[in-house]
């Protein structure tokens, strides 16, 4: 059934549309197309497919000053397949789980084919190494790909693992996609002065640039960076060719109020003389910066030539001027100008409107890289060739001065560094890439899907920050962190896809094919005719348009029809009459179901077959039944959010509500019940609570790792949670809650834990703690050793050897306690200088690892003993400790809801209901009233009656749940309507007063435990230089008494307590003191005074007396003047 | 005649709270009378579990069997877990603790509590501990059929049941204790896969539930106070109908008289505190929902180490001891 027929066969009739019933089965079948970080996957495989191959192409040829019948080309690209240099010549392929191991790179080979000059022989090679690049797991590239689940078990690789990132140097790193200003388009905004302006910013390959136009004293005027002075914009039209004035205002626009506004304009021109093309190019190139130096070649030219220069190369640059034809930047710059002087006051485009915005992922920024590192290796080859090609000799061969480590390196270090410092491109951004959280698997989802903005943390303007309406169904509402990056840092939702460029020539012809008119062939009049409206394309003006209604239909049709791609996408501004088409890469977009005349084209029939799997997704976009919109189309079409919203305006329908929501909100069930920023909190916690952070976590060596010993899928699911599998990896148990106040050790959010629960494992986790070493091997040939563990007097081990086997490293199953040694590693006393030639006769210094942990001894669980890529043998050994839990350890609900525990009760004095239950959790009712998270209600209830029934409760957003549905079964269960049972005090044995409302409720236990926070100290370690005790728990240090605790002595009065804390306690030193001349003196006498007449002893701190040595170290003296105490 | 639940002292279920105002501790009554009034019903017993009626005593009294039953009456728990080899992807920490849980069927009257020595360690001895052993190698299954997919068939041992579990007497234990073993053969304690092997030992000590709940010997005991619903109005019809829907199937009866359906008190027993009429305007006040307050109907749960019985008659025995040590201090004080 295509689109056409279906078109045709409907009467213009609207018949009532039967609701479409498992429309839902569309979701799955999208993510299962796509995978749940599909758009970091699409965009590295772009790159390593597409754009490698463009850069190449930009760049291709080398040649030489030194010698003009040197070349070198490069003719083809390719990114090979992971794998590990074994040896110096043979690799082998790599996993991704080997290198996490072994701490090295999951990367691959990139190869070119090249043809260059070798003497007088042209030489074709194939298949050389061009340097190496990290491979994007589960990419086009990645051995992941495409693999069953036993595969993926082979390899040791979680299933449900999403890819996405990269393994650098043994850490999974992403890089978050990057939100920034939409390129290559007008915006019209107040500048720094406060006057109105229409800005572009141009970006091609080559380079940057941000051209603007402003109103100054009404005037235009054109800025640029490479112009030192603002120049009336009248003199650059006419630069580019426009002759007359009467044309410029034809192109500008011919209605009274323009040419009114533009007067003063053209007025000024005149004033300044400036009447011929050569003229005002004259005028420009006087008023060019050095920009000489970017363009390569370069010679001393005229003034005209170099205006001609500026105005080509660096103004709107986005704009092609083929031969020196400045027609189309003529007519952009009018446009520009058009909308300036058209413009009202306060009616500025919208900088935070997301259809203005474009995402950068993984791809575009490694391409960024990628090209630098391209151009700088080819510099250097040329440097080299300029040096090498003269000398006698061997006969020059280019392929031995290419150095590979120079890619390599430089996208290792960008990628395990986050910092992107590209100097052609002028970035330099840092931060870009973040380690992988694998705290659990939703915070590893989390991240994956998480928009970084470029915008200043510390400027505080609320626009980039709000939740933009236009951000609707593309970026969650609800997942974002409090604080100073909250709104900056946003996450995907559920069904957002983003875009890579498509092609853009054929999408051209088509145009023109379609009535569009090019700008070359029109007057300029055109602009101001009323049916005529501007085409652009990818913000490049193209020409107009008689009946935009027709090329706008078309254009939909023929993309539904499959003609097109379907990222293209297409919006009208009435306004400015103009109709943009966009197919660049970075724009937000998700599938809609087509409506047609008030009827979804996806029919009850459709979603039958792809429940029996005779369609996919696919086939519903190829069909034309759903399609990709974009934050600009979406804004242009009608969107039914039910089949009950459907009207004949209607154009589109969605394919299921609840997806406007993240993956993280999309866990919470019931979030359109719960008050919005509860919904935020949540989004924060559920990446700190614990459970299964993946199937293959045993074959980890993390360096933290917490997991539930007993997690469970939670009673009340979601539909987002059922598709990105929580259910499988689950973080959380189901607890009964009583909501009651109990004891009083439940005050400020505190929870009470059944001590029953607690010993039947419940909230049990597992902690896993890495402790590595390298052994090395130094320049001077000595290398690192382990020794066995020393021994005593009655040869056995002494107590920090304890646990060491005879090979010097921790043995498996060993219980180990603070400072214990896990490795008795020893290192050579001298590590540079001469080789050594007897490595028997060096001396080694002890240099163990030892095991830290003050408040907790942890069991040795395993030891691996490998290899990393230099030939560093590393050692890493992980600890395990299982923790039950504690006063103080921390617990949440999926509503925000946060609490530690208050008191862990036996179960016999908790409460019991008539049927005997005892809760597990008892929450303090007061949560309630002021959070308003009724979906907590709603989850106990829902969870109450799924539980009885046997069944899993759904509370996916904006689905109606029936509560009352739900309340009846709990009564035809025999419980109470309302879900408060009537309870028995476990103490007293007497009915409680009031009903309680009780039953079960997802919990999380979150990271932060006591154990982990707890300290103090008496005595300890003190910092070297001043002789204080050190700070923070890390160093064992002491807890501050602080400025204004100080003052609040001061104000009490208690001097000696001051002196206490300040002094005695921190650092009293005992310093002799020369009363003569106030100076410190040494073992009873004065170096000054010569003499041991007049010396006292005092005790100052410290710190005070190191000032006085570094005061009078500047020649500064402080004498001190003691006085009797007079008492 | 006033029926029984008009003389007896009742909590009031009202829509909102439970209403104790009624209830007031029994005055003038001698120490014989209160014990003549006290009766014990059975109404249910089985080896797993037991329901019976305690009548005629305070709430504190039948409180503190609860409490007892479920903290203070021993049984035998394994305690301590030697490790001699554990190669299974489940860590030792968490294979001990599931160990702990599970139950014993060893009679803990035969025991004493352990004994400790002076380095903290068990004393192993006939009189309190009992030995397991539970060694395992899971395989491949050599006879299983090519296609096989469920690791039960392809692997040999791939699943670990406290049936594995195999009981070391200690001493002249097998001749006085006759067999020991788990109290279920078939809980599942872990899953291994070929190559993976698990061996340990298991001392099982006496302990009471206050200390760890594996000591615990019931999965629930508890008790509820016997409900009492008392129609205020006759209520026919329609609404009759409609007040049987608002209790649990048996509580409310229909009677025709005269060709209208009129409601009776059936079964109040089997009412569960739904309090579903308050949710219904006309008949709200129709009915009077209460509880008898010195009538608790107890359920005790065995996990099968003893006879529900046995629990229930353990707590009586531990009650009175604590009742004698506290008569003796009291005595030693005046």
């Amino acid at each position: 059934m295509d689109f056409q027929s279906k078109f045709q066969n409907s009467d213009g009739q609207i018949e009532p549309v039967k609701p479409l019933h498992d429309k839902g089965l569309l979701l799955p079948a999208f993510l299962q197309l796509k995978g749940l970080v599909r758009q970091h996957i699409d965009n590295y495989d772009y790159f390593v497919d597409v754009g490698i191959k463009k850069i190449l192409q930009t760049n291709n040829k080398i040649l030489s000053n030194a010698d003009t019948g040197f070349y070198l080309k490069y003719l083809d690209i390719r990114v090979g397949t992971p794998d590990i240099e074994e040896t110096y010549s043979s690799t082998r392929d790599s996993t991704p789980q080997e290198c996490r191991l072994r701490d090295l790179t999951y990367s691959a080979p990139i190869t070119v084919d090249l043809q260059y000059t070798r003497g007088k022989q042209v030489v074709i090679r194939k298949d050389h190494p061009l340097g190496r690049i990290p491979i994007m797991l589960k990419s086009s590239k990645c051995v992941l790909r495409d693999k069953t689940h036993e595969e993926l078990a082979k390899v040791k690789e979680c299933m449900y693992d999403p890819g996405g990132y990269f393994v650098v140097k043994g850490v999974e790193k992403v890089i978050l996609i990057q939100e920034q200003i939409s390129m290559n388009r007008m915006i019209v905004d107040e500048n720094r002065k406060g006057s109105m302006e229409c800005a572009v910013t141009s970006s091609t390959h080559e380079r940057k640039s941000r051209t603007s136009v402003w109103l100054h004293y009404r005037k235009v005027y054109l800025k640029h960076n490479s112009l030192t002075e603002d120049i009336p914009v009248v003199i650059i039209l006419k630069g580019m060719g426009l002759s007359s004035d009467q044309e410029i205002i034809q192109m500008v626009g011919s209605s009274e109020e323009i040419i009114a506004n533009m007067l003063p304009s053209i007025q000024e021109a005149q004033e300044k003389q400036m009447f011929t093309r050569d003229q005002c190019l004259e005028y420009l190139g006087q008023r060019s910066k050095l920009y000489k130096i970017y363009l390569t070649g370069w010679t001393a030219r005229s003034r005209v030539d170099e205006g001609k220069e500026l105005l080509r190369e660096m103004i709107l640059t986005h704009i092609p001027a083929a031969n020196l034809n400045f027609k189309r930047k003529a007519v952009y710059l009018a446009m520009m100008v058009r909308r300036l002087l058209s413009a009202k006051k306060d009616q500025y485009d919208d900088k935070d409107y997301y259809g203005n915005k474009r995402v950068e992922l993984a791809g575009d920024l490694l391409g960024l890289l990628f090209e630098d590192l391209f151009k700088t290796f080819n510099y250097d080859v040329k440097k080299s060739v300029d040096r090498e090609i003269g000398k006698k000799g061997e006969q020059f061969d280019v392929l031995s001065i290419m150095n590979p480590s120079i890619i390599t390196n430089g996208t290792i270090y960008a990628i395990s560094t986050g910092n992107w410092n590209l100097k052609r491109f002028r970035m330099n951004r840092s931060g870009v890439t973040q380690v992988l959280s694998r705290l659990s698997y939703i915070s590893a989802l989390g991240i994956m899907t998480r928009i970084n903005s470029l915008f200043e943390k510390t400027r505080k303007v609320s626009g980039p920050r709000a939740l933009h309406p236009s951000q609707w169904g593309m970026l969650c509402p609800s997942d974002t962190p409090e604080g100073e990056s909250c709104g900056l840092i946003k996450n995907l939702a559920l069904m957002t896809h983003i875009t890579t460029s498509c092609e853009e020539s054929s999408l051209e012809a088509f145009l023109y094919n379609m009535g569009v008119e090019d700008v070359l062939h029109l007057s300029g009049a055109e602009f101001s005719y009323p049916f005529v409206y501007t085409v652009f394309l990818n913000g490049q003006l193209l020409g107009v348009t008689r009946d935009y209604r027709r090329l706008v239909r078309v254009l939909r049709l023929t993309r539904r029809s499959g003609f097109l791609e379907h990222f293209i996408n297409v919006f009208v501004i009435e306004k400015q009459k103009s109709v943009f088409i966009s197919s660049d890469g970075g724009r937000l977009c998700r599938p809609y179901i087509v409506v047609e005349k008030g009827c979804p084209l996806v029919t009850n029939e459709h979603l039958i077959s792809l429940r029996e799997e005779k369609m996919s997704f696919q086939d519903f976009v190829q069909l034309g039944l759903i399609e990709y919109l974009d934050v600009n189309e979406e804004d242009d079409s009608t969107i039914a959010l039910t089949v009950d919203k459907l009207t004949t305006l209607t154009t589109h329908m969605e394919i299921e509500p609840f997806t406007i929501l993240g993956i993280c909100a999309g866990l919470i069930p019931f979030p359109h019940h719960n008050q919005s920023p509860r919904n935020t909190y949540q989004c924060a916690m559920g990446k700190q609570s614990m459970g299964v952070i993946a199937y293959n976590y045993l074959n980890r060596i993390d360096t933290l790792m917490y997991t539930l010993v007993y997690p469970q899928a939670p009673l009340v699911k979601t539909h987002t949670l059922d598709i990105i599998n929580f259910d499988k990896l689950p973080a959380g148990q189901n607890a009964t809650v009583a909501v009651m106040s109990y004891s009083g050790y439940d005050i400020e959010d505190a929870v009470i834990l059944n001590q029953a629960s607690v010993d039947r494992g419940f909230a049990r986790c597992t902690v896993y703690k890495k402790f590595q070493t390298a052994i090395k091997r130094y320049p001077n040939r000595t290398l690192d050793i382990i020794n066995g563990p020393h021994l005593n007097e009655f040869d056995k081990p002494i107590y920090l050897h304890q646990i060491l086997d005879v090979d010097g490293i921790a043995m498996p199953g060993e219980k180990i306690s603070n400072r214990q040694v896990l490795v008795n590693k020893l290192i050579p006393e001298q590590i540079t200088g001469p080789p050594v030639g007897n490595l028997t006769s060096i001396s080694h210094k002890e240099s163990p690892l030892s095991y830290k942990g003050q408040t907790e001894d942890m069991y040795v669980d395993k030891v691996l003993i490998t290899s990393s890529n230099e030939d560093a043998m590393i050692i890493k050994t992980l600890l395990r400790k299982t923790r039950i839990p504690e006063v103080g350890d921390k617990f949440s609900s999926r509503h925000g809801q946060k609490g530690v525990c208050g008191l862990i009760v036996n179960q016999e004095n908790l409460p019991f209901s008539e049927s005997g239950i005892c809760p597990d959790i008892v929450m303090n009712p007061h949560g309630f009233p002021s959070r308003m998270t009724v979906g907590k209600l709603l989850e106990l209830l829902c969870g109450k009656a799924g539980v009885l029934r046997g069944e899993f409760a759904y509370g996916t957003a904006f689905i109606d749940c029936k509560i009352n549905k739900v309340c009846s079964q709990l009564v035809e269960h025999g419980f109470n309507y309302h879900g408060k049972d009537m309870v028995t005090s476990g103490t007293t044995g007497e009915p409680l007063e009031a009903y309680i409302f009780m039953g079960p409720v997802y919990y999380q236990k979150l990271k932060h435990m006591v154990i982990d926070k707890m300290h103090a100290r008496s005595r300890g370690p003190r910092s070297l230089m001043t002789r204080q005790p050190t700070e923070g728990r890390s160093r064992e240090g002491g807890l501050r008494l602080g400025e204004m605790e100080r003052d609040c002595l001061i104000g009490y009065g208690a001097s000696m307590l001051v002196i206490e804390r300040l002094m005695i306690s921190s650092d009293s030193y005992r310093v002799e003191v020369c009363n003569t001349c106030g100076l410190f003196a040494y073992s009873n006498w004065c170096h000054f005074c010569q003499s041991s007449s007049t010396i006292s002893s005092v005790n100052i701190p410290y710190a005070c007396k190191l000032l006085f040595q570094e005061l009078i170290s500047m020649n500064i003296v402080p004498r001190l003047k003691l006085v009797k105490d007079t008492q | 005649m006033a029926s029984l639940s008009d003389i007896k002292s009742k909590i009031i279920l009202s829509e909102t709270k439970v209403d104790t105002k009624n209830v007031h501790a029994e005055t003038g009554k001698t120490f014989e009378q209160y014990l003549k009034d006290i009766r014990v019903d059975i109404k249910y017993k089985t080896d797993e579990e037991i329901q019976f009626d305690l009548i005629g005593v305070d709430a504190s009294i039948a409180n503190a069997y609860r409490r007892i039953m479920l903290a203070e009456v021993p049984i035998m728990a394994i305690e301590k877990v030697y490790m001699m080899n554990n190669t299974s992807v489940m860590p030792d920490d968490v294979l001990a603790h599931r160990m702990g849980l599970i139950p014993i069927k060893a009679d803990p009257r035969l025991f004493n509590f352990p004994a400790y020595n002076e380095k903290n360690q068990l004393i192993v001895d006939s009189n309190s501990v009992l030995e397991f052993e539970l060694s395992i190698k899971c395989s491949h299954n050599k006879a299983a059929s090519v296609g096989a997919t469920l690791p039960e068939e392809k692997y040999k041992n791939s699943n670990v049941y406290t049936r594995h579990m195999k009981w070391v007497p200690i001493g002249d234990q097998a001749q006085l204790l006759g067999e020991v073993k788990t109290c279920q053969d078939d809980i599942l304690i872990m899953k291994l896969r070929p190559g993976q092997e698990i061996k340990m030992k298991l001392h099982c000590v006496k302990g009471v539930g206050k200390d760890h709940a594996k000591f615990s010997p019931v999965a629930t005991a508890t008790y509820r106070l016997l409900p009492s619903i008392k129609l205020l109005e006759p209520i026919t019809g329609e609404l009759a109908r409609k007040l049987q829907s608002c209790f649990a199937e048996g509580v409310i009866g229909l009677k025709t008289v005269n060709n209208i359906d009129v409601a009776f008190v059936l079964d109040a027993r089997k009412d569960t505190a739904t309090r579903e009429v308050c949710r219904h305007k006309e008949l709200k006040d129709l009915v009077e929902l209460s509880r008898i307050s010195d009538h608790f109907i107890f359920t005790v749960e065995s996990i099968g180490v003893l006879p529900a019985i046995d629990i229930v008659k353990e707590s009586i025995k531990i009650l009175m001891e604590k009742c004698d040590y506290f008569i003796g201090e009291i005595a030693k004080q005046t």
